[in-house]
């Protein structure tokens, strides 16, 4: 459904002899089958708006292809423009003007007739379950109903594929889980979904796969759970206090220990089975003397996808 | 055709717009009629050296001079309004659907200029009780002139905002044009009370000749020649301005 080979963007800031260039988006090649959410995952600053820009024709790329539903996106624009909804980060309501209003008027900038128009309109609000209050100015909803306004005009036009930048940005756990419901019953009626986002539950709850995107690179890519896999079994942490270099010293080269770092937590091991490696790994720290306050044994993360493709942390930044 | 429908669509919603912000459009039509008002008393004195013998020979000088630094300022200061929906999605979101890209911005050039015409209206009507009559024809192509310069002050507004997209540093630019174009045309009073040089100067200034093209319309004086030298001139600008920002739009990356 979408077929990307080598985009490349980058963006000149600054004034004449100051000029300085930020490459956002380097060599990105991907494909996305239809009726599949695909989550692109990255820090802010990625490159994951400018990628989302590029394919919906809202910029040029410097370099590279791409087929979206069958559409090419340099050589016909015009029809890659009918056949996707692109929903802004951050959102795109109006203050003073109503949830009917907007669809309405969305659904005739795609050239939809105004009967049409109000049908349609009629449908996405009730699918959003947006009826209730579709005639009162968009400020008075909260975050999630605004969202869903969002939302319902990325699909008036029944696009192909719907792209989603970082949909769920600022809202309350609940109305994530809520959204998210609303993005997989559109996979389940058959639509295809590029969805980005910097929430690593979000990208493994919600995708079916992921593309791991820093500094305007992929650095990963497959299902959530085949990510992990690639990563190790399981991975190990030991608490330590001060010790750390010293016990990384005793675990190198370990036949059981794949992979080790050393961070603000501790000694994290990458092992194929924790349950095996645990008992070696205190008879390690025992025999060598090391001070441990805890040892953690967990089903690897994306966090930890993340951190070994690029050494540093997605959480909490 | 579809570019006319997309022009339509885009203007009634922002005429929607300006209509459910009801605040802003009282401040535009009472700061005028202020104007009107407490400047009267003065301008009857102010103008007696142009041979403005009554209230109703210093209206026609002062209205249609009003009505020029209504339509220049407040169209000089759309881009703001652009700026503002650049920035919260709302065009982004017409840019990915089909719709023709030179309609998404003449849509809202022409809500702005429809709701400065509303306002001269308004205040054309208020000066009436003062005495200030004016031939309905030649006020008719007055108002032609003056949308015209509206729609060519927007149109520079909308570019110069999509050059420095940052309302910090477009303020002072809006300023550093519309400033000596509205001081060298004699908008407040006639360049007539001015030495030569002045008069010199102005001439160069686009905005001279409308102003005074308006405000020949307005005195009942049709065959002024600033009157087609204005209409013009504007036609060229408002041309020139409106293809700039279209152009600006279109390759616009944001
Ligand atoms: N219009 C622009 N002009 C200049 N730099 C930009 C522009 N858009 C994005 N960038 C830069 O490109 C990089 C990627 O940005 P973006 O795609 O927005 O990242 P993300 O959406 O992943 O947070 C950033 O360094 C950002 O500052
Ligand atoms: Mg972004």
């Amino acid at each position: 459904m979408i077929e990307v080979k080598g985009l490349r963007k980058s963006f000149t800031l600054g004034k004449r002899r100051k000029t300085r260039s930020v490459e956002a988006v380097r060599g990105v090649d991907l494909s996305v089958a239809e009726g599949e959410i695909f989550g692109f995952l990255g820090p802010n600053g990625a490159g994951k708006t400018t990628t989302a820009r590029i394919l919906c024709t809202l910029l040029e790329p410097d370099d590279g292809e791409a087929v979206i539903a069958g559409a090419d996106l340099r050589k016909d624009p015009g029809a890659v423009r009918t056949r996707v909804g692109y929903v802004p980060q951050g959102g795109t309501t109006t203050d003073e003007i109503t949830a009917r209003e907007e669809l309405v008027l969305q659904a005739r900038m795609y050239g939809i007739g105004k009967a049409e128009a109000v049908e349609r309109t009629e449908k996405a609000l009730a699918a959003f379950e947006l009826t209730e209050f579709a005639d009162r100015q968009c400020k008075t909803y909260s975050g999630g109903q605004r969202r869903r306004v969002d939302i319902a005009m990325g699909i008036i036009h029944e696009p192909k594929v719907l792209f989603l930048d970082e949909p769920t940005t600022g809202l309350d756990p609940q109305s994530r889980a809520h959204l998210w419901d609303e993005v997989r019953r559109l996979r389940d009626q058959g639509m295809t979904v590029f969805l980005t986002t910097h929430y690593l539950e979000e990208a493994d709850a919600l995708c079916d796969r992921i593309a791991i995107i820093d500094h305007g690179e992929i650095v990963a890519l497959g299902t959530p759970s085949e990510l992990k896999h690639g990563v190790a079994g399981d991975v190990v942490t030991v608490g330590l206090n001060g010790s750390g270099p010293r016990a990384a010293e005793l675990f190198d080269g370990r036949d059981y220990v794949r992979k080790l770092e050393l961070g603000d937590d501790g000694l994290r091991l990458y092992v194929d089975d924790g349950s095996t490696a645990m008992p070696q790994i205190m008879r390690v720290l025992d025999g060598g003397d090391i001070h441990f306050d805890t040892v953690e044994v967990h089903r690897p993360s994306l966090d930890d996808v993340f951190l070994t493709k690029t050494g540093r942390s997605l959480r909490d930044k | 055709m579809k570019f006319l429908r997309d022009t339509w669509l885009v203007y009634q919603r922002q005429l929607l717009l300006v209509w459910r912000t009801p605040a802003r459009l009282v401040i535009g039509f009472v700061q005028p009629i202020a104007y009107l008002v407490l400047f009267a008393p003065l301008l009857k004195t102010a103008l007696a050296p142009t041979g403005a013998q009554t209230y109703a020979d210093a209206y026609r000088i002062y209205v249609p001079g009003l009505l020029v630094v209504l339509v220049l300022l407040s169209g000089f200061f759309s881009g703001f309004g652009l700026l503002g929906e650049l920035r919260s999605g709302v065009i982004e979101r017409s840019r990915v659907t089909p719709a023709h890209r030179t309609a998404l911005i003449l849509g809202r050039a022409f809500s702005e200029v429809t709701v400065l015409m509303g306002q001269a209206v308004v205040i054309t009507v208020v000066a009436l009780p003062f005495g200030m009559t004016v031939q309905f024809g030649w006020l008719l192509l007055a108002y032609v002139m003056l949308a015209l310069m509206a729609l060519m002050a927007c149109a520079l507004s909308y570019a110069m905002a999509m050059l420095i997209p940052s309302p910090a540093a477009l303020g002072p630019l809006i300023n550093s044009v519309s400033q000596p174009l509205s001081l060298l045309s004699g908008v407040l009073l006639p360049l007539t009370l001015a030495p030569g040089w002045l008069v010199t100067i102005a001439e160069w200034n686009p905005i001279y000749w409308t102003t005074n093209g308006t405000r020949a319309l307005f005195t009942g004086n049709p065959g002024d020649s600033s009157v087609w030298v204005g209409m013009l001139v504007v036609v060229a600008l408002a041309a020139l301005t409106v293809t700039w920002a279209t152009r600006m739009f279109a390759r616009q990356v944001r």
